[in-house]
């Protein structure tokens, strides 16, 4: 049996990162338990020559393709979308691509400004110190001024434009739309410790050179330095709660496979939007029947994804393509409501610069237009290196028979039930998917674009896992309240992606660590009263 | 035991027919062929977890062809090829997959590319800075993300 601790994180992803950081300076005890272990840059793709044949194999975004010993199995045969994520020190951010835009302030109002899905109970203002924060720890690389985002100053300057930069904003000039360079946490400078990038291009699949910031690079090691331990190999099966129904502590397993229990007085979970929701339900028990802060029947309900609708061209001209970082460029100029096109809410695209010659081959075959026999060469030879490539991340609108539940036949290597994923894309969505693929057609015509080819939705695109443990105000309306804890449980909080009320329309890591620190902020200000 | 000694003979010499077929031999622009002997070897040794789905797709091309793919006159292979590539499905796509994979990681191939056989790593590329005064008519532009106060 293990001494008792005063806090317990479950995961060590962007959020559990961010929060064990956070709280480190309390002096607490803080063990963090993980089921993936450290990883090791030599051994990422990036540095062997079969570096994109990899993420079509251990190092695919998928779990199911994966299937490393830390994985657990998804049943999402029931989704149009497909999750991915990555399971180690650091969570998904080691396979993340890095852009890292936040939520606008009319996010956290879609209630009021638009007529749908909720409000948050809390806004942008309440966040905005901790996305500063969050963008001095992760090191985030941009340019300050843009018009179509609150003011901030990116603490390293944008990367290079590049060739598909200046390519881009020539076309978007052209229909006079917005761009900018995208915020990024890659590093363009020297950063506490971090080499600046040298544009090995292969940001998603683990960056060997360590210029993205993954949380094993940035958050952990500071707090380690400040005394939180970090359990690897570390797979938790259920939360347990006491007689008081608090939160008790955590059974897991340990790197060889023996059952071990982790006492704690506070346990924070970090799962992310489908993780979090899995293990809750994973803590069904006497007193808790329908899964573990579940009192709303609202755990693993409301999944949100962002749709991405990617569309792509080839140009006469030459791309960066895989020799550069694959973030470039974001417009926000479809993110308002504008309810005259047919939909509410919004997305933005996210530009990116091409890729390698593997990957061309690969879905272009898939694609059709890339021919098998005597015509293959000089078809490959117009296509590669020369591809434009945008996706619209849509916002996607929480409903509640999009959702995570456990499988009842699936289990991880440990004999866990497995989560099993429903959903569909609503009509909403399908709108805003429709728009975005046809301003993207507009953009490549105006670029001069040919052979145009669309994923949409894309199938291999549930990145974003959110919505499956709201927060909100209605312990009958939501799982967790405005600062994070289980409106059922007093001393268990929730940090990850699962809170988001609704999705925004931008990828998620920034406005999920700054939750994060909120978060952990908020339980530093109430430790004197943490469980009233 | 080894991937490759999962596949039979009788399959390594069908893979390498099919081979032939996606990504033929080109004077013109001076490559091998996806059966070339080093890529082929290359395929073998790599094939790990995907040999199953290759193995059901050389089933397929069998069935075809109506015995040995690589039997058949070349016209015929063309034909049959296409019928293989046509029906689709998992199988299929993973046999296109690995032969892609591997050809376009040979040297000599990303050479008539005009592109450098290694790995991103340690060297990493040179990114152009680009023309910054392109964005002088967004940098124009006033604020216009949506207040909410
Ligand atoms: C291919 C890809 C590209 C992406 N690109 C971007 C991008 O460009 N921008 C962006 O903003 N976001 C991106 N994302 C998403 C981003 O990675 C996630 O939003 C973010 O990491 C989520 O943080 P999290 O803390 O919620 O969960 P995660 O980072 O996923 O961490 C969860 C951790 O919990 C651990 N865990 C889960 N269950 C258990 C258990 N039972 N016991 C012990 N440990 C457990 C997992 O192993 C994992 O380490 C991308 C994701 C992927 C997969």
């Amino acid at each position: 049996m293990n001494d008792p601790v005063d806090v317990l994180i479950v995961g060590a992803g962007a959020s559990g990162a961010a929060v064990a950081w956070s709280l480190a300076e309390t002096r607490m005890r803080i063990v963090c338990l993980e089921q993936g272990g450290w990883m090791n840059p030599a051994e990422y793709p990036s540095a062997g020559r079969d570096w994109e044949a990899r993420a079509y194999g251990d190092f695919s975004p998928s779990p199911n393709v994966r299937g490393r010993r830390e994985d657990y199995p998804v049943n999402d045969d029931n989704s149009p979308i497909k999750v991915l994520n990555f399971n180690a020190v650091g969570g998904s951010t080691v396979m993340y691509t890095a852009h890292f835009p936040r939520l606008h302030p009319s996010d956290f109002r879609v209630r009021t400004l638009d007529g749908v899905a909720e409000d948050w109970p809390i806004d942008y203002a309440t966040l905005e110190p901790f996305f500063a924060l969050n963008d001095r720890m992760m090191g985030v690389s941009g340019l300050a001024g843009d018009p179509a985002t609150p003011p901030h100053e990116p603490p390293m300057p944008p990367l290079p434009m590049g060739k598909s930069g200046a390519l881009f904003g020539k076309a978007l000039n052209s229909l006079g739309w917005h761009w900018w360079p995208s915020d990024t946490t890659v590093a363009t400078t020297d950063y506490e410790g971090r080499a600046r990038c040298i544009n090995l291009g292969h940001c998603t699949p683990a960056c060997a050179q360590g210029a993205k910031a993954s949380t094993d690079i940035t958050y952990w090691p500071a707090a380690r330095r400040a005394g939180v331990e970090v359990r690897t190999h570390c797979r938790v099966r259920e939360i347990t709660t006491n007689e008081h129904g608090m939160a008790a502590g955590a059974v897991y397993y340990d790197a060889d496979g023996v059952e071990q229990f982790q006492a704690a007085h506070v346990v924070v979970v970090a799962c992310n939007g489908v993780g979090t929701p899995r293990l809750l339900l994973n803590s069904a028990s006497g007193r808790f029947p329908n899964g573990l802060a579940n009192s709303s029947g609202l755990v693993g309900k409301n999944l949100m994804f962002h749709p991405y609708a990617q569309v792509y061209g080839y140009l006469p001209e030459e791309t960066d393509s895989h020799r550069a970082p694959p973030t470039c460029l974001w417009s926000h100029e479809f993110y308002e409501t504008d309810r005259t096109r047919g939909f509410v809410r919004g997305y933005i695209f996210q530009f990116g610069r091409g890729v390698g010659p593997v990957v061309e081959a690969v879905t272009s075959e898939a694609k059709g237009i890339l021919p098998w026999g005597r015509e293959h060469h000089a078809k490959f030879r117009r296509l590669s290196g020369h591809r434009m490539s945008m996706a619209a991340i849509c916002e996607d609108l929480p409903e509640e028979h999009n959702r995570v539940t456990l499988d009842p036949v699936l289990k991880d290597s440990h004999g866990i039930p497995a989560p099993r994923i429903d959903y569909t894309l609503g009509e909403n969505s399908r709108r805003m998917l429709a728009h975005g693929e046809a301003r993207a057609r507009e953009i490549l015509a105006a670029a001069g674009a040919t052979d145009i080819c669309v994923n949409s939705p894309i199938p291999m695109g549930g990145w974003h896992l959110l919505g499956t443990a709201r927060m909100g105000t209605d312990p009958e309306r939501s799982v967790v309240n405005e600062w994070g804890r289980a409106h059922d449980v007093k001393n268990l909080f929730i940090v990850d992606g699962s809170v988001f009320v609704t999705s925004g329309g931008v990828n998620p890591t920034s406005t999920i660590q700054a939750i994060a620190l909120y978060v952990a902020d908020q339980m530093k200000q109430r430790l004197a009263t943490l469980f009233d | 035991m080894t991937y490759e000694t999962r596949l039979t003979a009788d399959e390594r010499a069908e893979l390498r027919a099919i081979a032939a077929e996606i990504v033929p031999a080109s004077d013109e622009y001076g490559v091998p062929g996806a059966d070339d002997p080093a890529i082929q070897a290359d395929l073998l040794a790599t094939l790990g977890r995907d040999t199953a789905l290759v193995r059901e797709a050389l089933g397929q091309l069998r069935t075809l062809a109506g015995g040995s793919f690589g039997a058949l006159p070349p016209d015929r292979r063309e034909v049959v090829a296409g019928a293989l590539r046509a029906t689709g499905g998992k199988a299929v796509a993973t046999l296109s997959r690995v032969v892609l994979q591997c050809y376009y990681r040979d040297d000599r191939v990303l050479h008539s590319l005009g592109l450098e056989a290694r790995a991103p790593f340690p060297m990493g590329n040179v990114l152009p800075d680009g023309d910054w005064s392109l964005l002088d008519p967004v940098r124009a532009r006033p604020p216009f993300w949506r207040r909410t106060d």
